[in-house]
């Protein structure tokens, strides 16, 4: 496509310039001029000498602004990519400027926590879903946009920024949003899987957190292929039971953005998730693994959440518990592993009829 | 002993649109005819598009002709047209011409475009309902007449009170809720009223009350088996009712249904449907909506905003979801039955009804004679999205900014037809009147005491599940009067809270002295019921007759999480 007619379309908007959001910025400029929200204005600055941010290089038809009201003028499909902690936030921030007719599609992958007064992810003993959200669920709590999707999958930026082959799940009760996410991210290395269940997709996508840390704690323990395929196997499963707890479809869980996405972060050494299991394994203390990071992986707070949805419902998930205990309460990598090995209950698969 | 109810401030409103030819169902009706071939066209192209193979559209009717003498051998009914048999053994004879030759697709004679527009003609006619003023103002007469004549002989106990006027139907029926914005709304726009479904005679009723707060009348999608019962025929035909028939699932009749439904809507008729499709047998508040009927809406709406010229505002769609709260459901014990069945051995389920109209008058004289009101609360009114609308009908979003309806329609700055689009938007919708129908609902009495009294046997026999409950002799069932006094206590404080956070609702004489609301509750749960589901025996004790409808009254509060204070 020459840039000549790419001006003719209308421009697509992405918010957030981390690792995921520069990434999707850039397969979406093959296609479509695009803005990309930038908080600060120093950061634009530098955009716009260096054309490049944190070691990513920016395409030409990347624009840095940063007036949410502007995005949100010039652009009817957005993507909304900023970390689960700030989304609510941003979503308050943008909302005034958003009507009906916009798409949002989103590309983060954690939970939103909203807490009774004086209560903190550390006291409150048990959540259940009016408190637990996940991001489609804050877009329309937040705003009027109804037409939700989601990206999820096995999306390491690293290799999609080297143009490795790699896929993608857009979610969205909307075939609409779906066939709106293909258009704009298909390309001849990058594809693009349809999927409905919005709910489940993003489950999936924050859940396999979950599944990371315990691999990085295998791999630490000098444990081999054997045991991570015995992990990832039972981590499916215990993700199909806390997903559905929650409201998601098994469906949604067997696919690219669940058994996808579940088998690259259990293999990807690097990832932060991967990182805290692999150190706490190697004997560090929760506080040590915690301090030496320079921004607490969200499997920990998924960890910590899980734990207490699955209590609230009752549901089976020994990985997360046993995860929960090494994580706060002073249990060893090796402790852990004794008791999961001698878990009373053996049933291979129970989720499929 | 009766609790005194906060004082009845029902009054009397005028009518919105003075006169009859005013009305919009009027003016459907005066052009009837064209209207149903309209209707028939509509449906014939819209069948057309989803069977567009000539090999499909044979199937479809093949399957259609099945279904229906399949119909006509099972389940015949009274009102059904003596020429029915006639007419589908017509329509078999042709496709068994048709299909002698094989099909092709080039071919220009189309014979089974013919016989799809023979039936759906057919259909739309069957369909289409017959207002004429002469008679609908006849049957409101009759109504308010009679039943005023009954309220008055049985409460002022005098010789000759059969001619006062002291008490009128509004004494009995209270009508709550958002009324001054509905009857805004309907001058501005066009209303679809959703009410829930427990009896046969909500059809009545709402029609009573539709007439009451000064609307013109609505038409009504109402079950046809309805029209089996004479008295109720007559009422439903004046009211403006059209017929749905729930025996027939065939494609070609259910699209003519609904674009009969969605033309009319369009057109600016204030339409009522029961969205949960039939009575709720278990004697819950629905939960799920059937989208069908629902669905005609959102695409009314569509078409409206595309066919509106520029400059002209397009007339807006208000859903307005009503709940029907009563004491006593006269098919209670027949309903809970059915639905026991149902769940117990998923099993086939004829439509009939065992209520002809002596037992319906029976019905109206106790319901006459003895105090057990009904009131009926109007909910807010919603855009077709579910989005709250103002005074003015402005859709408005949480934090009350207005919104423009319209955009929902919109893709890349044009209104699109996005058929799967419209469908989720419909499920929505339907998620957002369930939850509007647990906000306004009026908790009384005699639900609070079914409930927490079923929910306390159940406690006492955990390990017992519905139906092993269920098997309990009566006898059994005994509970001490103070601790059903304590938790009933509970509850109440549980539904004061849920009624804050704006998640629920209660009469006003759920106030007060719990002992009175307790005595109140026990006299008029389901008083009419030859066993009683609940009473005081003599060492006042809380006991029961018939446990199975006992379930049926306390399903009113199930789906409030109100089972943990126990």
């Amino acid at each position: 496509m020459t840039s000549k007619s790419l001006s003719d379309l209308p421009p697509v908007g992405v918010i957030g310039s981390g690792n995921f959001g520069t990434t999707v910025a850039n397969l979406l400029a093959r296609h479509r001029n695009v803005f990309l929200y930038v908080r600060d204005e120093k950061t634009i600055e530098h955009i716009l000498q260096k054309r490049e941010i944190r070691g990513h290089k920016l395409n030409k038809h990347i624009t840095p602004i940063n007036d949410l009201a502007e995005l949100a003028r010039q652009c009817d499909i957005i993507f909304p990519i900023v970390p689960s902690a700030h989304f609510r936030e941003m979503m308050r921030k943008l909302s005034p400027y958003l009507h009906p007719y916009h798409v949002l599609i989103h590309g983060s992958k954690g939970l939103d926590i909203t807490l009774p007064k004086g209560q903190t992810l550390e006291t409150v003993t048990k959540l259940n879903r009016t408190q637990v959200k996940t991001m489609s669920e804050v877009i329309r709590e937040e705003s009027v946009v109804v037409r939700v999707g989601c990206l999820a999958g096995p999306n390491l930026s690293k290799e999609l920024s080297a143009r490795q082959p790699a896929a993608t799940v857009v979610a969205s009760p909307f075939n609409e949003v779906i066939s709106i996410g293909k258009r704009l991210l298909r390309s001849d290395r990058f594809q693009v899987y349809g999927n409905n269940e919005l709910i489940g997709v993003e489950l999936a996508g924050v859940l396999k957190n979950i599944i990371a840390i315990a691999a990085g704690a295998l791999n630490g323990m000098g444990y081999g292929e054997n045991a991570r395929g015995l992990l990832i196997s039972r981590g499916v499963v215990e993700i199909i039971h806390l997903g559905r707890a929650l409201g998601g479809k098994t469906k949604a869980f067997l696919g690219v953005a669940g058994i996808g996405d579940l088998v690259a972060t259990c293999n990807s050494p690097l990832s932060r998730n991967f990182q805290v299991g692999y150190k706490l394994a190697q004997g560090m203390k929760p506080a040590e693994v915690f301090a030496s990071m320079d921004e607490v992986a969200e499997g920990v707070n998924t960890v910590r959440i899980m734990k207490k949805c699955a209590d609230f419902y009752k549901v089976r998930a020994p990985i997360t518990s046993t995860l929960y205990k090494v994580l706060f309460e002073d249990v060893t990598v090796k402790e852990a592993l004794d008791y999961l090995m001698r878990y009373p209950l053996n049933i291979d698969i129970d989720f499929i009829d | 002993m009766e609790v005194i109810e906060k004082k009845n401030k029902n009054k009397r409103y005028k009518p919105i649109l003075d006169k009859i030819p005013d009305w919009p169902v009027y003016q459907l009706s005066k052009n009837r005819k064209e209207f149903i071939e309209e209707v028939a066209e509509h449906a014939f192209k819209r069948i057309k598009e989803m069977r567009p193979t000539r090999k499909q559209l044979v199937d479809e009717l093949e399957a259609t002709v099945y279904r229906e003498q399949q119909r006509m051998k099972r389940n015949r009914w009274r009102v059904d047209p003596p020429d029915e048999s006639k007419f589908w053994a017509k329509v078999k004879e042709d496709l068994i011409e048709l299909t002698a030759r094989p099909l092709d697709d080039n071919a220009t004679e189309r014979k089974e475009d013919e016989i799809l527009k023979r039936i759906v003609q057919r259909y739309a006619g069957e369909i289409a309902g017959n207002f004429k003023p002469s008679s609908y103002r006849f049957a409101r007469e009759i109504i308010q007449f009679w039943f005023a004549r009954l309220l008055n002989a049985t409460r002022v106990k005098k010789f000759g009170a059969i001619f006062r006027n002291q008490y009128t139907l509004r004494d009995k029926i209270q009508i709550v809720g958002k009324v001054k914005q509905l009857r805004n709304l309907a001058k501005n726009g066009t209303i679809v009223m959703v009410p829930t479904h427990s009896s046969n005679l909500d059809s009545i009723l709402i029609g009573w009350v539709i007439h009451a707060l000064g609307l013109p009348a609505f038409i009504y999608g109402a079950g046809l088996n309805l029209f089996n019962i004479k008295i109720i025929a007559y009422f439903m035909n004046s009211l403006g009712a059209y017929k749905v028939d729930r025996r027939k699932k065939n494609l070609p009749y259910l699209e003519t249904l609904k674009m009969y439904s969605g033309l009319a809507i369009e057109k600016g008729a204030h339409s009522l449907f029961f969205p949960g499709g039939t009575r709720s047998r278990s004697g819950t508040i629905e939960k799920m909506l059937k989208l069908g009927l629902l669905s005609t809406a959102t695409e009314a709406q569509r078409n409206i905003y595309l066919k509106t010229p520029e400059g002209e505002t397009p007339r807006k769609i208000f859903v307005v979801p009503v709940t029907l709260n009563y004491h006593f459901v006269l098919e209670a014990p027949e309903l809970i039955d059915d639905y026991l069945s149902i769940k117990g051995q998923d099993r086939y389920l004829p439509e009939d009804d065992k209520y002809g109209s002596v037992q319906l008058i029976q019905f109206l004289f106790k319901f006459f004679t003895k105090g057990s009101n009904i009131s009926v609360s109007i909910g807010r009114g919603l855009d077709i999205m579910g989005n709250y609308v103002d005074e003015d009908g402005n859709s408005l979003d949480a934090q009350g900014r207005i919104i423009d309806t319209r955009d929902y329609f919109i893709s890349n700055g044009q209104i699109t037809i996005d058929k799967q689009r419209e469908d989720e938007y419909t499920r929505m919708l339907s998620q957002r009147i369930v939850a509007e129908y647990h906000k306004i609902h009026r908790t009384f009495a005699s639900h609070l005491v079914a409930f927490v009294a079923f929910e306390m046997w159940q406690k006492q026999h955990p390990k017992l599940d519905l139906f092993g409950l269920l098997r309990l002799p009566e006898e059994e069932l005994t509970l001490d009067y103070q601790e059903f006094r304590k938790t009933c206590k509970r509850v109440r404080k549980q539904i004061y809270n849920l009624k804050k956070e704006g998640k629920a609702n209660h009469a006003t004489h759920l106030k007060g002295k719990i002992d009175l609301v307790i005595r109140h509750g026990l006299e008029n749960v389901g008083n009419f019921h030859l066993k009683r589901p609940l009473l005081m025996d003599k060492k006042g004790n809380i006991v029961t007759k018939d446990l199975n409808t006992l379930y049926f009254y306390h399903n009113r509060l199930a789906g409030y999480d109100l089972e943990k204070f126990i």
